[in-house]
């Protein structure tokens, strides 16, 4: 009998379903985007490390006179789920050895899964904190957070174990995500990141519409599940 | 030990366009199909449904629809003397996993290659001379004329429903169409799609620099449209949601769309889906393919028997499956002798993002919704100045304005910050891009071989791709995006930022899937994997169809010569192979 | 050349001889068990559409098994291949008319009218003899008929013959002197092997179909089967016959798509039919008269069913529509003709009985893959996406828009569909 090298791998390969082979006829939205049920409750993130995401986003994407921000559009609790999921755990990435550095221009070469990046460089920044005698990233000000961002994305922070500049680029990209995915997900509170940029959300037809020029869009905001876009339908 | 099945006449690896075609071809010929698919199934209705579809976080950023590394990707390195590492998350480009492949998701661009496109080498050194070409460059004739496949890209558009304006019928220079396509005998099937405020806005520009913009050809279709096979198709209502989505209202032309209602009925054709074929195999003699052997979800292991085995996976599989296989001699790149993994070629783009005033919208829009120029592609113009070989088209495209990945900023614009989110609410709904498409020539080091330290969910070594872009690309790239800054700054926006291709090519960022070569085509056995009729010149009941047989690529996207070279090989099987089994080339 | 005559027409033609109206002409009378029986036999099943009974899906042709629920509980088809022991193998002549006249089989015992024996009634004996040639042709099944799961009295088969007596008129087919030669054809058609009443007719409470209400719409299963009359908005009163000869053909027309039950019976029967029998069913159809009221207009701009929709229901359901809907139906409702049907002057939508168009707002629908049309178009289910106060809000605004008349519904409606649904799926 041929002997399959890696069957475990395989094995669990095969378990990761995609939504096409398992589902019959219904769509069952990402399993990260149910509602979180109580205050404090988090997929992944213990308290503490959600606190300092929600500092971090609210620095990255600021409340300001253009309206709210990543912490006002629930951010943090975007990437919380997105963490706990296939995504956090690098599920449909190639994970296996040997680990080397590479070039830049051969991507991610890094042995943590982004939900250990988060986790690992949390600790790592206050961890620093500390070291130079700061308070921990949350409960710094704004400006000092700022400052501390700008050197974390050139590098110029050298944490103890996880890669400043991977994990700060990964943060500025799943902010991003949070600010403008659908809600259902978590993010995009009340479609505050569509609404910044002036994205009504998907809708099927512009047959009307596309060709009539220069003219502003003028149906309400929609997300998947609705225009007030946040709860799988219940009754 | 693989359980060994019911033997079948056509065996195809992998199940997107070209073993739709090849499927439908060959099955209406009377032969018994079997495609084996390594994904799952997938149809418009659940897998596309509008109700789910536009959701950017899971398709287009998770990657949904795609192939997952984790069971197969590839290791990569720029030049040879680098180790390379592997592609442990989708970047530069996404292959397809699942019923359709590629077909599913592509934005529906549909070209034809030029006529000289399929003469590079002696076209060039015909008007330019022999130095005109490095010596390092290894391009090659195809051995097949676009006269020849004209009929074929013929076939193929009218099986999409390409909406398009014809430039070129007969001799016959069509105003508002491309002036310098080759000679097609007709028209497109469907008309050009509306036009968006973009291109709009490009047309008049463009026409204003002195230039012939035409609507680009899409496999969006423009109107209703009942097929070549007699599946209907809808009409596309601009959603903005065509690559990396399959399509809810059957208007994107796929495998699905137009072909998998009637070859899925019928009699003698079978789809295995979760069926990942690891090798071909050969008789005691390797000059004859017995079968394929696959794998389940569970690890089990099949040999199925075939008479005629076609390989229709992703490029880039395609070469793998040779090699693993043993079928044709690797590539060496130090001697320069074989040809599996030889003459690997991919797409150099750019673009200048153009702030405007106007709103565009750019949430409507469709996969191939753009207008274009030609004037710089192939041979359209005169290289001897310019002194490098190849060239593109210059287009703006409105393919849609998805909020993660689709906006444009403008140069210097924080990555972060009330600076970013300025730039966000000022410059979404009104910028547009214009790209460049540009050719890349093959050379020397640039291959596909076997990687010596990484494997695949099977044990077997993964494919390694050796790759990085040549001066002769960069400096041609470099002349399209300055042409394209020109229409550019006749469009007279607020703010322009011409993002050009610079240093090494990098796997992170996406650029395209248009890998093409490893397996190529040709007519000489030392220098090509395939004959003229894509057949193994080693194996020759082993066909190899998709861009992997492209002896160096053009600049355009690939699928339309793609689809034609299928159902080219399909009428060679047809008409001359199922009659006497054996080389149609004499080696 | 002259187009063949049908196999039916010749059925009908027999039966005018037997009236007497006709010379009868020997040559018509094909021998038992000759190829020309057979092949009638054969078209006459794909007409009566047994297989949709007969047959089990993923079972063999027609050795039955198949449940086919009745509102008062469920029976299982039977084998009618030629096995001795457990099909219809050992049966004569005489049995298997009887069963198809009657409904009492070879040894008397009754057999329910979810076998449609009320309308298989109207077949000549030639016919029914035709049949069972062909079914004599097909391979033996060894397999033995499922009992019924149906409660007392109805496990009762006696209990059947008061329902005969009450509800069944036997007798064979009677063609009307002062219509058509096509029209009478088409009666055949529809009222003997079509069987079409057997759900586009409403039943009394014992499960019988209306007499006087004939083909004015029924309902079954989660299914509302429309109007067949004439009735210009619920009704076919705008299809014209090609419309009806085209959506049994193909299994669409510009106005409609088959879907549900419709799509197994054009799949499966109507879309062999040739064109001859398929303008006779048209041409009677068309005679049906509308059960409306004829002065009302065809298009009107407001509802008009004393069920006057509330205008910020419809300003809702129209928010739905736009958001959900126009990807396929267009934002003016008219679809794509013979592609997505138009749901603007759509017979199902303005239905009386609003079940059809919620079940397929809820589940989706695949719509009917024929010979000519072999696509399957599909709409996706909206069930997890749509609240049942949503899809009330967008049903009251198909019903009341672009002069459609049908009258509002409410959530209590849907949630009810959704149930009954749920259940039938997880049974």
């Amino acid at each position: 009998m041929r002997f399959i090298a890696s069957r475990r791998r395989l094995l669990k390969a095969a378990l990761i379903p995609s939504a096409a082979s398992v589902m019959p006829l219904r769509f069952v939205p990402n399993a990260s985007a149910e509602p979180v049920s109580a205050p404090g409750q988090f997929s992944y993130f213990t308290p503490v490390e959600f606190t300092w995401v929600d500092a971090a986003v609210s620095r990255l994407i600021p409340n300001d006179d253009l309206g709210p921000g990543a912490k006002e559009a629930g951010v943090a609790t975007f990437i919380d789920r997105q963490l706990s999921g296939p995504y956090g755990r690098a599920e449909t990435w190639y994970m296996q050895g040997p680990w080397k550095e590479g070039t830049k221009e051969q991507g991610y070469q890094l042995k943590l899964t982004p939900a250990q990046l988060y986790r690992t460089a949390i600790a790592d920044i206050d961890d620093w904190c500390s070291k130079n005698g700061k308070r921990p990233f949350a409960e710094l000000d704004a400006a000092t957070q700022d400052k501390m961002l700008h050197d974390l994305e050139k590098g110029e922070i050298k944490l103890a174990r996880a890669p400043a500049k991977d994990f700060f680029q990964m943060l500025v990209q799943n902010t991003v995500e949070g600010f403008l995915a659908d809600p259902m997900y978590g993010g995009n509170r009340e479609f505050i990141g569509w609404k910044l940029i002036g994205f009504p959300g998907p809708r099927y037809n512009y047959i009307a519409e596309i060709d009539d020029y220069g003219k502003r869009y003028a149906m309400p905001t929609v997300g998947l599940l609705g225009r007030d876009g946040t709860r799988v339908k219940e009754s | 030990m693989a359980t060994r099945l019911p033997p079948v006449d056509v065996v195809l690896v992998g199940f997107g366009w070209t073993a739709s075609i090849l499927g439908q071809e060959l099955t209406d010929a009377g032969l018994q199909v079997l495609a084996l698919e390594r994904g799952a199934f997938r149809d418009t209705v659940p897998d596309f449904a509008t109700t789910q579809i536009q959701d950017e976080l899971r398709y287009a950023v998770r990657n949904e629809l795609f192939e997952e590394p984790e069971r197969e990707t590839l290791t990569f390195r720029n030049s040879m003397d680098q180790t390379a590492l592997p592609m442990r998350h989708l970047g530069s480009f996404k292959p397809a996993a699942g019923a359709g492949g590629a077909g599913v998701h592509w934005n529906g661009q549909n070209w034809r290659f030029l006529p000289t496109d399929f003469l590079t080498r002696s076209h060039t050194e015909q008007r330019y001379g022999k130095n005109f070409i490095p010596a390092d460059m290894t391009i090659q004739d195809w051995g097949v004329t676009y006269e020849e496949l004209e009929p074929y890209y013929d076939r193929f558009e009218y099986l999409c429903g390409i909406s398009g304006q014809a430039g070129n019928v007969n001799g016959q220079i069509h105003d508002g169409g491309n002036p310098f396509e080759g000679v097609r005998k007709r028209g497109y099937p469907l008309p050009p799609l509306k036009r968006s405020y973009g291109t709009v806005l490009f047309d008049k520009a463009a026409k204003e620099a002195g230039y012939k913009p035409f609507p680009c050809p899409a496999a969006n279709t423009s109107k209703a449209y009942k097929n070549i096979y007699g599946v209907q198709m809808g009409e596309c209502t601009f959603c903005g949601y065509c690559e990396w989505f399959g399509c809810g209202n059957y208007s994107k032309s796929s495998p699905q769309t137009t072909i998998f209602p009637v070859l899925l009925h019928k009699d003698n054709f079978e789809l295995r889906t979760h069926a990942s074929v690891t090798k071909v195999l050969l008789d005691s003699t390797g000059k004859r393919a017995t079968g394929v052997v696959y794998v389940d979800l569970q690890g089990r292991e099949y040999e199925q028997p075939a008479d005629l085995v076609i390989l229709t996976a992703f490029a880039q599989h395609n070469v793998h499956l040779l090699l693993l296989s043993g079928i044709g001699k690797p590539y060496d790149p130090k001697s320069g002798q074989g040809v599996v993994g030889r003459n690997y070629a991919y797409q150099i783009t750019s673009s200048v993002d153009v702030f405007l005033n106007e709103i565009v919208n750019p949430f409507m829009g469709a996969g191939a919704l753009g207008q274009a120029i030609d004037e710089f592609n192939g041979d359209n113009f005169d290289h001897g100045p310019e002194k490098f070989v190849g060239g593109g088209y210059i287009a703006l495209w409105t393919t849609g304005g998805r909020p993660i990945l689709q906006h444009h900023l403008p140069k210097d614009t924080p990555k972060w910050g009330s600076g970013w989110k300025k730039a966000m609410a000022d410059n979404y709904l009104r910028t547009v891009s214009i790209a460049t498409h540009g050719s890349v020539m093959s050379y020397r080091d640039a291959y596909c071989d076997l990687d010596p330290t990484y494997r695949d969910v099977y044990g077997n070594p993964l494919l390694r791709l050796t790759f990085d872009f040549h001066d002769n690309e960069h400096r041609m790239s470099k002349f399209l995006t300055d042409k394209a800054a020109g229409i550019a700054k006749a469009m007279k926006p607020r703010a322009m930022h011409v993002n050009q291709r610079e240093g090494h090519y990098t796997i992170i960022p996406y650029q395209t899937t248009h890998n093409t070569g490893g397996a190529i085509m040709g007519t000489d056995p030392h220098t090509s994997a395939v004959n003229r009729y894509l057949q193994s010149w080693d194996v020759p009941n082993v066909f190899v169809v998709g861009s992997c047989a492209f002896p160096q690529n053009a600049g355009y996207n690939p699928t339309g010569t793609v689809g034609a070279l299928a159902y080219w090989a399909a009428n060679a099987i047809r008409s001359q192979y199922m009659k006497k089994p054996g080389p149609l080339v004499s080696a | 050349m002259k187009t063949p005559r049908s196999p039916v027409a010749t059925g009908v033609a027999l039966v005018l001889a037997a009236a007497g109206l006709f010379a009868v002409v020997p040559t018509l009378f094909a021998r038992e068990g000759s190829h020309a029986e057979i092949e009638r036999g054969r078209y006459l099943v794909a007409a009566g559409d047994c297989a949709a009974c007969h047959t089990n899906e993923r079972g063999q042709a027609f050795a039955g098994g198949r449940a086919v629920p009745t509102p008062f509980g469920t029976i299982y088809s039977t084998n009618i291949t030629p096995d001795g022991p457990t099909g219809i193998g050992n049966w004569t002549s005489d049995d298997f008319y009887r069963a198809m006249h009657e409904g009492i089989g070879p040894d008397g015992e009754h057999f329910y009218p979810a076998f449609p024996y009320p309308w298989y009634t109207k077949l000549t004996r030639a016919d029914v003899d035709a049949i069972r040639a062909y079914l004599a042709t097909l391979a033996p099944v060894r397999q033995q008929n499922k009992p019924t799961e149906l409660p007392w009295p109805f496990d009762v088969r006696e209990v059947m013959a008061g329902w005969n007596a009450l509800y069944f008129k036997e007798g064979t087919f009677r063609s009307n002197p002062q219509k058509s030669a096509e029209w009478n054809l088409g009666a055949y058609l529809v009222e003997g092997l079509g069987h079409c009443g057997a759900c586009h007719s409403p039943k009394n409470f014992a499960g019988a179909p209306k007499r006087d209400k004939a083909f004015q719409g029924g309902y079954g299963e989660n299914w509302y089967a429309t109007s067949l009359g004439g009735d210009l908005h619920d009704g076919l009163g705008q299809w014209t016959a090609g419309d009806i000869v085209q959506y049994l053909k193909t299994g669409a027309n510009k106005r409609a798509a088959a879907f549900g039950p419709m799509a197994e019976v054009v799949h499966d029967s109507t879309q062999y039919l040739d064109e001859q029998d398929l303008h006779a069913i048209a041409v009677y159809l068309k005679d049906l008269p509308p059960h409306e009221s004829p002065t009302r207009p065809a298009t009107t701009t407001t509802a008009d069913t004393g069920d006057k929709p509330d205008a910020d229901r419809v300003a809702r359901g129209r928010g739905v529509y736009l958001d959900d809907c126009a990807g396929c139906h267009m934002e003016n409702g008219e679809g794509i003709a013979g592609v997505f049907p138009p749901l603007k002057g759509n017979n199902v939508v303005q239905a009386k009985d609003p079940e059809t168009v919620v079940h397929v707002v809820l589940t989706g629908q695949n719509t009917a893959v024929t010979h000519e049309n072999p696509t399957g178009l599909a709409m996706p289910a909206f069930d997890w996406k749509l609240s049942n106060d949503q899809i009330a809000d967008l049903v009251t605004y198909l019903r009341s828009t672009w002069g459609n008349q049908g009258g509002a519904i409410d959530a209590g409606k849907v949630a009810d569909t959704r149930k009954t649904l749920v259940a039938a799926r997880t049974k």
